[in-house]
């Protein structure tokens, strides 16, 4: 689903080299201290960052030269992933029409996604009256409502608390299961990736310490994910 | 030096003889001086220099004049050094603006005034200032004037004078010969606001004096000659100087300046035959001064060659009181009119309201 | 954000203290003329034409000022190439220019002989006439334009980056990026830098006067100093004070209600990088905004600079030495209207009473200098000599008179500032100096440079107070090239004006430049 075939990126001093496949289906969680250039790659993937040297391909199709809206790719940032003068309901409207111009259709779409996260009834509320988790969820439904086959969280639920953020990774498990998306989480918490991925990989420095599936891992930790156990 | 350093901010400009070669040369000045900026117009006078460093055993003479008369290019440096040699005082020079804000800074201070002699009122200004019951009589009898008209009044003295003219190119064919022949004409000119600037409200009183009631009918004629109507003299000459109009209101001695300061011939003024307005500047000393003597003595001085040479190549003007003889080598090549046209002081005040409603009627259609 | 419950702090309290000094220093003249006239004089028909030309010129003017500076700004957001640092900077300089300097620079380019008209000439079509109505308003926008790109491209600036990212990750369009990220922006900007235009234009007098064609152009500040110059009608220039202060009351109170505070939330700062598809139409369209800017702006100046730079060796010492004096000056204004901005900024930020803080800042804008001068003038003259206060006196008014701007450059970064980090200097206790310090100040770097530069160059170029205050040989710049001006000598007039340019320039390039150093945006 997903190929990163020797791609190499470097600024300032810090070069990310990096080999990795992801199987359709599956979810990936990048884990990593920080600067270890897990942003990098998923800007990378997503077309912020372009490499020197490699491709990325994503269902089949070299998308190295495409920009960011061009690739079949769908992102939940850290932050900021809301506009705070439009509703809820705008706002995943968004992931359909950015010009809004909506049909029935359209709009019964919008209302499926929002019943999908549970926000049936606070379409009408704009960003500044929902809680950290309901911003979090509007977000969501508009991911789904884009239907793009490759998923990218940049620590979406980082800012949540505890239960909430276990709820959140629950529901995205359960919205992936349902769509058959494959999904790229970065992330710097273990027990985060255990509750949501299938695989991991482990990145340092820019470079691939650890890559393969996550529960074998588990199961008998190899020494580099000592400091995350 | 004459006054104190505000904040030590100001290093003062060179002393005057410094560039005494070149300002005897170049400089000349203007009462017009009306600052004009979106932002900022501004506001009347200049400042009091209350004592400050005066040297302790002369007494003091504060002077209120214009800006431009005291500016480094001003007749100010020079009449206030040749002064000081006979009076064994410290002349004190305060500039406010132009005439109009040399006025307003008077009235604003009214008897509290720290002023002994204002310098710089011209005719059209009197009848306001003695309103102000703030001049005393200045008991000199001036018959040595040298002015076109006769002059008795008994509170100002005149200093120099001027004719209001129409500036223009000397390579211009067919000059108007009169305000009629000027309405006919295709004839572009730059004129200045009477409600802002002294020369604006002489051509004012020069319509009126000369037409009369037919006044209204020369604005009329005038209107579509007039590209614009400036704030004060600067932007209208400026104007003129850049090429947006064939003529200016300025004075028959502007000439002058172009010819001695830069040797260059190229302009001159039309000759009008319903004759020229006469511009008067005056100077009167203020009745509530401690130093009515010092006061008087230079209104006296006032009158006598030592000032009144400093004025054709400074203030670009007639001395009141010199010969013609005695003028710089250039004045002999001015245009000079045939009738000297003055409206008496009351008069012209009483004039005064009709002739700016006539213009602005005629120049708003 | 608006209205969060928090201690008042003391930079809150001296934000009030400010406001009410602001509110007492450009009434109390008003006063104290009004207390010396006794009287209020009734306005007649021509008083009521002159406010009627005054409010629509400053109201056409302000409008295209704003409705030109939206495509240039964008333009500016979006392209980068050499020298548009440069470009920027030097666009600021027709703001700070002497009035009678830029008509003339404006003149050269649009008159009767200038540059435009013998070209059409050349082509053999009829010539441009630039007095009229149509004239004041190409003179305002000349003069105002730059602050309003200046204004929107801070605003465009402020867009956090990740709204671009996720605008691009949704595939918008540049139509959709108009709409939901550009339209609220300016919705939170135009308001405010409408208001400072309109009003800043309400008080023009030189130029509408030179350029309206005459007295069909007379407007309320022609009339303010007709009143006190030819009249010696202090009633009449009282009431006429009271008008100015009408017109900026409601005026303020119409923008306000127009105006939305900001809801830009808030982002990591970065250069802002758009990924957006841009068609070639309008990169074209955005080249274009940039040459015709950068030619109406730039032309004039260029003028200028070619009619004074001639005389600029053999320049009278007196006019270095009212130079030197200017710098000084500006400096001291520029520190001054920092320290008054700021607590009313951070203020105004907080929500509290924001429509009469900021209509209090307008008002120094908004009521004649000659009001002004004059009732300083009044006030001080009993007690203080007006030639030793000359200096200080003439940087208060200029402090006073940039206060707009920088409130109009700073309130929006505090705000989001403020909505970024509020809560968490909130939760961490932070209030006073410290927020200032650590929430406040690093955030603002670059609109503090912009209007502290700005501050500067305004008060090098000012000819207000001084003229009313000053010894002869105690002038500014401006007031020695006008002094020059008024003795014909032309060419050192215009050799002093290149140089009040150049150094007006050089103020705001360094305070902008300080601004952005380590800034990242």
């Amino acid at each position: 689903m997903l190929r990163l075939d020797k791609v190499r990126l470097g600024f300032d001093g810090f070069t990310l080299a990096v080999d990795l496949q992801v199987a359709k289906g599956a979810r990936l969680a990048i884990l990593g201290p920080s600067g270890g250039g897990k942003t990098t790659l998923l800007s990378t993937i997503a077309g912020f960052l372009r490499p020197d040297s490699g491709r990325v391909v994503i269902d089949g199709q070299d998308v190295t030269e495409k920009p960011v809206q061009d690739r079949p790719l769908s992102i939940l940032f850290q932050e900021g992933n809301l506009f705070p003068h439009l509703t809820a309901f705008d706002n995943v409207a968004l992931g359909l029409k950015p010009g809004l111009k909506l049909t029935e259709q359209d709009r019964a779409d919008v209302a499926r996604a929002l019943d999908q996260v549970g926000l049936g009834d606070m379409g009408a509320r704009k960003p500044g009256d929902l809680s950290g988790g309901q911003r979090s969820r509007v977000a969501l439904a508009r991911m789904l409502l884009r239907r793009k086959p490759l998923a990218l969280l940049d620590e979406p639920f980082a800012a949540l608390d505890p239960g909430l953020r276990r709820e959140m990774l629950s529901l995205v498990g359960d919205l992936c299961d349902a769509e058959g998306l494959t999904l790229v989480m970065v992330s710097h918490d273990l027990r985060d990736a255990e509750r949501l991925c299938t695989d991991l990989c482990l990145l340092e420095e820019g470079r691939v310490i650890l890559n393969g599936p996550l529960q074998p891992m588990l199961a008998d930790p190899p020494d580099a994910l000592a400091p995350w156990l | 030096m004459h006054h104190a350093n505000p904040l030590n901010l100001n290093r003062l400009g060179p002393a005057e003889g410094r560039y005494a070669g070149r300002s005897r040369h170049f400089s000349t000045a203007r009462r017009e001086m009306e600052k004009l900026d979106m932002k900022t117009p501004i506001i009347a006078s200049g400042f009091a220099l209350l004592a400050s460093t005066a040297m302790a055993q002369d007494s003091v003479l504060i002077v209120y004049t214009y800006d431009s008369f005291v500016s480094d290019w001003g007749p100010g440096p020079q009449i206030e050094a040749a002064f000081e040699e006979t009076c064994e005082c410290d002349l004190q020079f305060v500039g406010a603006g132009d005439g109009a804000a040399l006025l307003a800074r008077l009235f604003l201070e009214g008897a509290q005034t720290g002023a002994d002699v204002v310098l710089g009122l011209d005719t059209n200004l009197i009848a306001s200032a003695r309103a102000m019951d703030l001049i005393a009589p200045h008991g000199i009898d001036a018959e040595n004037l040298t002015m076109p008209i006769s002059w008795d009044d008994p509170q100002f003295l005149p200093y120099d004078w001027g004719y209001f003219a129409f500036v223009h190119g000397t390579d211009l064919e067919n000059p108007p010969s009169n305000f009629r022949e000027l309405a006919d004409s295709d004839l572009r000119i730059v004129i200045q606001d009477p409600r802002s600037s002294t020369p604006g409200l002489g051509l004012l009183m020069w319509v009126k004096a000369a037409y009369g009631d037919e006044a209204a009918s020369i604005w009329e004629g005038l209107a579509d000659n007039i590209v614009t109507v400036t704030p004060g003299w600067s932007e209208a000459y400026g104007l003129y100087l850049e090429g947006e109009a064939d003529m200016v209101l300025s004075y028959t001695t502007s000439p002058a300046y172009h010819l001695i300061a830069e040797e260059d011939d190229s302009h001159t003024v039309a000759a009008f035959e319903e004759g020229h307005y006469i511009q008067v500047e005056v100077a009167g000393i203020v009745n509530i001064s401690n130093e009515m003597d010092l006061a008087r003595q230079f209104m006296d001085f006032m009158l006598t060659p030592a000032f009144q040479e400093v004025i054709p190549t400074t203030n670009w003007m007639y001395p009141a009181a010199l010969p013609a003889e005695d003028l710089p080598a250039g004045f002999e090549t001015l245009v000079v009119p045939e009738i000297p046209l003055l409206l008496g002081v009351d008069e012209a005040q009483a004039l005064r309201q009709q002739a700016l409603e006539e213009w602005q009627a005629a120049l708003s259609q | 954000m608006a209205s969060r419950a928090q201690p008042v702090s003391a930079v809150q309290r001296a934000g009030a203290a400010i406001a009410a000094l602001v509110l007492l220093a450009v009434l109390g003249p008003l006063a104290a003329v009004l207390w010396r006239a006794e009287s209020l004089t009734g306005l007649g028909p021509a008083d009521i034409a002159a406010i009627r030309f005054t409010i629509w010129q400053a109201f056409l003017s302000a409008v295209f000022s704003i409705v030109l500076a939206i495509p240039v700004a964008r333009a500016l957001a979006r392209r980068s190439f050499p020298g548009r640092a440069a470009l920027i900077a030097l666009m600021g300089a027709p703001f700070i220019l002497p009035v009678i300097v830029a008509v003339l620079g404006l003149i050269t380019i649009f008159g009767r002989r200038g540059v435009l008209n013998e070209g059409l000439a050349a082509l053999g079509l009829p010539g441009l006439e630039i007095y009229g109505l149509h004239g004041v308003v190409l003179a305002h926008v000349f003069f105002n334009l730059p602050l309003a790109v200046r204004l929107f491209l801070q605003g465009w600036l402020a867009i956090p980056a990740e709204r671009f990212r996720l605008a691009a990750t949704l595939g918008f369009t540049p139509r959709d990026i108009a709409r939901h990220m550009e339209w609220p922006m300016l919705r939170q900007v135009a308001p405010g830098a409408f208001l400072v235009i309109f009003l800043i234009c309400t008080t023009s007098f030189a130029v509408a006067l030179i350029l309206g064609g005459g007295p069909r152009a007379t407007t309320v500040e022609l009339a303010i100093y007709q009143a006190f110059r030819y009249e010696f009608d202090l009633g009449r220039a009282a009431m006429l004070g009271l008008v100015q202060v009408g017109i900026c009351v409601v005026a303020g109170l119409l923008v306000l209600r127009v105006a939305v505070p900001a809801a830009m939330g808030t982002g990591l700062d970065r250069p802002l990088e758009r990924f957006d598809r841009q068609s070639g139409v309008q990169r074209a369209g955005d080249w274009l905004a940039i040459a015709l800017a950068a030619l109406f702006l730039i032309l004039p100046l260029l003028a200028v600079l070619l009619r004074g730079i001639g005389g600029v060796a053999s320049l009278p010492g007196s006019v270095w030495a009212a130079a030197e004096r200017s710098v000084l000056l500006s400096l001291a204004t520029a520190a001054l209207a920092v320290v008054l901005a700021l607590p009313m900024a951070m203020l105004i930020a907080r929500g509290r009473a924001r429509g009469l803080l900021e209509t209090i800042g307008a008002l120094s804008i908004a009521v004649s200098p000659l009001v002004i001068g004059t009732g300083l003038f009044l006030i001080l003259r009993p007690y203080v000599n007006p030639a030793s206060s000359a200096l200080p006196v003439t940087g208060l008014v200029n402090a006073l008179a940039a206060l707009p701007f920088l409130l109009r450059a700073l309130v929006p970064a505090i705000e989001a500032a403020e909505a970024g980090y509020g809560p968490l200097a909130d939760s961490l206790g932070m209030t006073g100096r410290q927020r200032l310090r650590h929430v406040v100040l690093p955030r603002i770097r670059r609109p503090l440079g912009f209007g502290a530069g700005l501050a500067a160059a305004m008060s090098m170029g000012d000819l207000g107070v001084i003229t009313l205050f000053a010894a002869p040989q105690s002038g500014t710049l401006p007031l020695e090239m006008f002094r020059l001006m008024g003795a014909y000598r032309t060419d050192d007039a215009e050799a002093a004006a290149l140089v009040l340019l150049v150094l007006s320039l050089l103020l705001f390039w360094i305070f902008d430049r300080g601004g952005r150093v380590n800034a990242a945006t």
